[in-house]
């Protein structure tokens, strides 16, 4: 059963949130529409107590040939242990640059990021998260079970305890026996499955997925959207999310943060409440469509001067 | 397009021996080794025939065509050796010959050979040390780049007496100096190679190793060197045959005691084409024996690798 508030527009908490979990976040000037009160100090304190991410007035530019580009533009954003979180936009809108900062894959020009309490780099450093990237990214030369013992080795866990956590990780994503199979014997889903156990493999609270299934077609897409979704309801990861697809964001996520471009900022945070044993065929469901509808409706505003 | 719908299956549905030969990759090839060897003796007969001529007047011998042609295909020393008698000469000089003779063509190649090895070794560590050198190190990049790419413009005749003289004047003798000059030529496709290889993991590989805070170490080994195996072998390929090119002329200054060099140099002196050619076709063969066993062993780690698809 849905709650009536799933779409939770005004930030108060909602029936389904846990009492620590706030709703819409930190957008204050940017939601006009919902006439939030602009987020204070105090209350930013309160809730490092369980957020994982924590940013404020990010920004980030890019010098060009062509002059600066603002990838990323004042953005604040609090996201919460356990939060599944998706970014969706236009290109160009800076949702993977975001990720990449959040992963000090780049460097942000200015404003605050704290993951895990530590500024990114240290975050990096202290390897508290997986990273999954558009393509597969796994490594020609070693068989599947190769790839996903990569990090292991990297980071200098013992043989016998990295075969558990291989055969462990295969299990997971659905990939047991094909573990001394090389990347090019696998379909293009397959590989992507491997490449999540491979950020699995050494257990990282954080997940930092971009665009994983961007390249896959709908019906392994959907597929492995389930799986996902069973994996962060078992585990209770924090998983942050890059996304072009709106049904995707909306079945997948806990918060949908929607992007506008030039200069890349957020433009609404919408809270997506809905059960956490959904299956598929919630997407015919209202309260499916309503969020949905309204992440469609941002996406339009959001760029809608761009043409 | 109905008259090449009509037309092709003609063609092709004949079947023959012709087209089944020429379908395959033996028959192109031998239709054209045929063609090469056609063209050698065509050429022998009209190389040697000036000199046959002069001897007939000479000796004022009456002289028909066929006469000529056989005459100019077995001169003791012509100016082009017809292949028939390059091909004797190597049966001479390999299979008749104890293979300790110093005549024997064998030997001379095992001589050759070894220096060609050794060189290509030294070349092939030293290529690797350089790219590693080159591609961790900015300076070293910019200051061991141009030094490695003018070596290779310096002529190795040139150069290989001078190395020969000042590794004798600190007392390196024997194959070692042959084998530097063959390392001068090989040590250039691998480090150029190589730097190409390591430099070839896609920026995603590379992040993802970021990603896990990857020691430089665990970056090289996991990631960078595995990358570069293909290129080595590209690398390898090249440099095999020019250090077979190096030891040959590595041997040509030493006094041309021995190896395929020094045959090639003792048959100029005394005029001995046949000798001459027959150390050619041996640098040849041993050529494409090396470059071919790269290939193979390419295969089998590519394969080993689980590159090779």
């Amino acid at each position: 059963m849905l709650q009536s508030t799933a779409i939770n527009t005004n930030g108060n908490a909602t029936g389904v949130a846990e009492g620590t979990k706030q709703g819409t976040t930190g957008q204050a000037e940017k939601m006009d529409t919902n006439g939030m009160s602009p987020e204070t100090g105090t209350s930013s304190q309160e809730q490092s107590a369980n957020s994982v991410i924590n940013i404020k007035g990010l920004s980030l530019t890019f010098e060009t040939n062509d002059g600066p580009v603002h990838a990323l533009s004042d953005i604040d954003l609090t996201i919460n242990q356990g939060d599944f979180v998706s970014f969706i936009g236009p290109s160009g809108c800076g949702k993977t640059t975001l990720l990449r900062a959040v992963a000090d894959l780049e460097q942000p020009t200015g404003g605050e990021l704290w993951v895990n309490g530590v500024s990114a780099q240290q975050a990096r450093l202290n390897r508290d998260y997986g990273y999954v990237f558009q393509a597969p990214a796994l490594y020609p030369w070693r068989t599947i079970a190769g790839n996903i013992s990569l990090p292991l080795e990297v980071m200098g866990i013992p043989k016998s305890e990295r075969q558990d956590r291989i055969a462990r990780n295969m299990e997971l994503v659905n990939l047991s026996g094909f573990d001394k199979k090389y990347p090019w014997q696998l379909s293009g889903g397959m590989q992507q499955r491997a490449s999540i156990a491979r950020a699995l493999s050494f257990d990282p609270e954080l997940l930092l997925m971009d665009e994983p299934f961007g390249a896959l077609d709908e019906i392994v897409r959907d597929h492995l959207n389930e799986q996902l979704l069973r994996l962060w309801d078992k585990t209770d990861k924090t998983v942050l999310f890059v996304t072009h697809s709106i049904p995707e964001a909306v079945f997948l996520s806990s918060k949908i943060v929607v992007m506008s471009p030039r200069p890349g900022r957020i433009y609404d945070v919408i809270d997506c409440n809905l059960p956490r044993d959904r299956g598929l065929d919630i997407r015919e469901a209202p309260e499916f469509l309503e969020i949905a509808h309204r992440v469609r409706e941002g996406l339009k505003e959001g760029h809608s001067y761009d043409d | 397009m109905t008259t090449d719908a009509l037309i092709s299956p003609g063609v092709t549905g004949g079947q023959g021996l012709w087209s089944r030969l020429m379908s395959g990759k033996t028959g192109p090839v031998l239709v054209i080794v045929m063609a090469i060897i056609a063209i050698w003796y065509f050429s022998a007969v009209m190389l040697n025939s000036p000199f046959q001529k002069e001897i007939y007047k000479r000796n004022s011998v009456e002289w028909t065509t066929s006469q000529l042609i056989s005459d100019t295909l077995s001169q003791e020393r012509p100016v082009l050796p017809a292949p028939d008698q390059v091909v004797v000469e190597l049966y001479k000089t390999t299979i008749l010959k104890k293979v300790t003779s110093k005549r024997s063509l064998v030997y001379h190649s095992w001589i050759t050979l070894s220096t060609t090895l050794l060189g290509f070794i030294i070349g092939t560590v030293l290529g690797i040390l350089l790219a590693v050198g080159i591609v961790h190190n900015r300076s070293l990049d910019k200051s061991l780049m141009p030094w490695i790419i003018s070596s290779q413009t310096i002529p190795i005749l040139a150069i290989a007496p001078m190395i020969i003289v000042v590794l004798n004047a600190i007392g390196i003798q024997g194959i070692l100096p042959k084998a530097f000059i063959a390392t001068y030529l090989s040590f250039f496709p691998i480090t150029v190679g190589i730097v190409k290889g390591l430099r070839s993991p896609e920026v995603i590989h590379l992040d993802l190793m970021r990603t896990y805070n990857a020691s430089n170490w665990d970056l090289f080994w996991k990631l960078r060197w595995p990358s570069s195996v293909p290129y080595l072998f590209t690398g390898m390929k090249v440099a095999i045959a020019t250090s077979l090119v190096g030891a040959i002329v590595g041997e040509l200054p030493t006094g041309a005691v021995e190896g395929l060099g020094a045959r090639l140099l003792a048959g100029s002196y005394y005029g001995q084409t046949i000798q001459i050619w027959s150390a050619l076709i041996a640098a040849a063969l041993l050529a494409a024996g090396l470059v071919s066993l790269v290939g193979i062993s390419n295969k089998v780690v590519l394969k080993k690798m689980g590159m090779a698809q």
